[in-house]
């Protein structure tokens, strides 16, 4: 079974952290994954540095930006990541827009996932019908799941479609914005995931965009499955280092 | 082969629509009303008058005497510069305003590399009173300061994208990025033929008025409605875009396209895009764009800030692919030298865009009998320092 359905099973909400390999040095991808893991995060998005992230606010620009400064590349990734499953066993998950991989090669991109142990893979600007025309079969060939995303203005109808061809879960984007952390959600916001909360999915969701602190983990957690820390956890990491992700971990847990 | 859009938005291999999902509704809602929105007969009214009272059209098709003597060849120019604001991406802003009008939209915004489009756009803001934000990369504001000066005076707002290179490609980020924060009051005008469908078809649409008018000034002219060559320079490929539209599928016409070679294009500093460019993915559209060989865009360059986009317009990049059109690639100093020829031939300062377009005559042989339409697409006001700098003038 995937790690990803696996770890759903369990009972209870998910923390799932997102970063960009090779920030802030080059070879920090996997100390940084075992510290998340010993901080009992339950999932990790692994993002693969962009040089124009268009669904990225200015932390996880300047993140991807100095990353591939650093010499971050996807072969690199791939060969910090070789051997990763004798110590990792939360699911892991890469994350990063499609023109780096159609580079890579999309056939050549799953199969290294796959001999790593790498689970699924998140891609913002690869929409759901191209993939299914085009991906799907290699994906599972490769027995890798691809999450989409849907936002407050997603239409319910397009909301059952993704949900009828997800796999893994749904990434729930808080609010009409590009990523970044924010210190509390609204009305709106609430109304919103109470409304995908109400619509029953099969496949289950977790909000991510704009989760900061305590409040907005907990708000998360109390309409879906769990929460997805990015630009909130990449503005710790450079502020206070490797060494304390476990009190980050901590404060967002309480 | 038909060289125009497919149902599914594609040119050949190129375009589609691969943007996040936040974008999706935005996009959806573009694509499901544009050509309803363009077929009206009120819109073609509107469309039609501006274009004739405010924009000035139909624009000249000139003989160029002078020219063709020394070339021995029939040169028009299709005289886009005396557009008003002075360059063809006005065409294109007053299509999409309108656009905006009939969608609701009340905030437009818009990218800019050397300031044309910006300056369309601050233009037909003001004319609909409607609120207008024109991102800029940091570079350019301090390249092109008399385009941003003319923003303001329209009353636009002109945002820093203060991202990567700080350029073009930038602007464009933080254009999309906008519009994914505010995606109910907002109407995003492009100011080429890229980005997700259905932009490259809309822009080309709006643009395709330059040879449709054409046709019939050829008629006149020339007793015939087509030429045996059209040659345009290509940034986005917005103006070559409008060049080529009615001509795309008359295998009479031949297609030469023109593209910034930088300072070589072995130099590491050229924005020859089909050249250096490979398939991949920039700004929504699948076409031929410059990256590293692990998929980073690169940064292009390019004397003249309008060309120096790191892709292409995916007609553009099926137009090269299928072999349709030529694609030729002219360095800085011979556009430059060419900016100086057309002003003393023929009386005309052309923009350094339009420059490059114009040494096609030197790389290339051209038949006595053959004519030979050149697109005009801008006048060279705004690139008045560089020519003061270039030539010390
Ligand atoms: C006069 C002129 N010509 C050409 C261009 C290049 O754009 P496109 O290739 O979309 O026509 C520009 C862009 O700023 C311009 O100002």
């Amino acid at each position: 079974m995937n790690r990803i359905d696996q770890k759903f099973r369990e009972n209870k909400k998910l923390l799932s952290i997102y970063f960009s390999a090779g920030f802030p040095n080059l070879d920090d991808t996997v100390p940084i994954l075992k510290k998340l893991q010993t901080a009992g995060v339950d999932m990790v998005e692994i993002g693969l540095p962009f040089s124009d992230p268009l669904a990225d606010g200015p932390t996880i620009q300047a993140s991807s930006s100095q990353a591939i400064l650093n010499g971050m590349t996807t072969e690199k990734l791939f060969s910090q990541l070789e051997g990763i499953r004798k110590h990792i066993k939360i699911p892991l998950v890469l994350m990063g827009y499609f023109n780096p991989m159609m580079q890579y090669g999309i056939e050549k991109f799953c199969s290294r996932c796959e001999t790593i142990g790498i689970d699924g893979i998140i891609i913002p600007d690869l929409p759901v019908d191209v993939y299914h025309e085009n991906y799907k079969a290699l994906f599972d060939k490769h027995g890798l799941y691809n999450m989409f995303l849907i936002t407050p203005q997603t239409s319910e109808a397009r909301i059952k479609y993704i949900d009828k061809v997800s796999n893994g879960f749904i990434y729930m984007v808080s609010s009409a914005s590009v990523t970044g952390a924010k210190s509390t959600f609204g009305n709106t916001q609430t109304e919103y995931f109470k409304r995908i909360a109400t619509l029953k999915l099969k496949t289950p969701t977790v909000i991510g965009f704009g989760i900061s602190n305590q409040e907005t983990y907990k708000i998360a957690c109390d309409q879906s499955r769990g929460a997805i820390i990015g630009s909130a956890f990449i503005q710790f990491l450079e502020k206070e280092g490797e060494e304390k992700i476990g009190s980050f971990i901590k404060s967002i847990r309480g | 082969m038909n060289y125009n859009v497919d149902e599914k938005g594609y040119y050949g291999d190129f375009g589609g629509a691969f943007i996040p999902e936040m974008l999706y509704p935005n996009v959806e809602e573009l694509r499901n009303n544009y050509l309803k929105i363009e077929a009206e007969p009120l819109f073609k009214k509107e469309f039609d008058t501006l274009l004739k009272n405010y924009v000035g059209r139909p624009t000249p098709l000139y003989f160029a005497k002078r020219l063709s003597k020394r070339y021995n060849t029939k040169i028009y120019l299709k005289r886009e510069d005396l557009c008003h604001t002075g360059a063809h991406k006005v065409n294109n802003t007053i299509g999409q305003i309108l656009v905006a009008k009939r969608l609701g939209k009340t905030r437009i915004i818009a990218e800019t590399g050397a300031g044309q489009h910006g300056v369309a756009t601050a233009t037909v803001c003001a004319l609909m009173g409607i609120e207008c934000i024109v991102y800029m990369g940091e570079l350019d504001i301090k390249r092109q300061a008399p385009n941003v000066a003319r923003m303001k005076m329209l009353g636009a707002e002109v945002r820093p994208a203060k991202s990567g290179s700080k350029t073009l490609k930038d602007a464009t980020n933080e254009a999309i990025r906008d519009w994914i924060n505010n995606p109910i009051n907002t109407h995003y005008i492009i100011g080429s033929v890229v980005g997700p469908h259905p932009y490259p078809d809309m822009v080309a649409r709006f643009q395709s008025v330059i040879s449709q008018e054409i046709k019939w000034q050829l008629q006149d002219l020339e007793g015939r409605d087509y030429p045996d060559h059209l040659i345009a320079c290509v940034g986005g490929g917005s103006n070559a875009a409008g060049l080529y539209y009615h001509y795309l599928n008359d295998q009479r016409v031949n297609i030469i396209a023109v593209e910034a070679a930088g300072k070589g294009i072995d130099s590491g500093k050229s924005a020859a895009t089909s050249a250096l460019g490979k398939e991949g993915i920039i700004h929504g559209s699948k076409t031929l764009l410059m990256q590293t060989s692990d998929g980073q865009i690169t940064e292009p360059y390019s004397i003249s800030a309008g060309l120096d986009y790191p892709g292409v317009g995916p007609m553009h990049a099926n137009l090269f692919r299928s072999k349709r059109a030529e694609f030729i690639s002219i360095p800085d100093q011979e556009a430059m030298d060419w900016g100086l020829t057309l002003s003393q031939m023929e009386g005309i300062i052309p923009a350094i865009e339009t420059a490059h377009a114009f040494a096609a005559l030197d790389v290339r042989k051209f038949g006595p009998e053959e004519i030979i339409v050149f697109n005009c697409s801008g006048r060279g006001d705004k690139d008045l320092d560089t020519y003061i700098d270039y030539f010390k003038l």
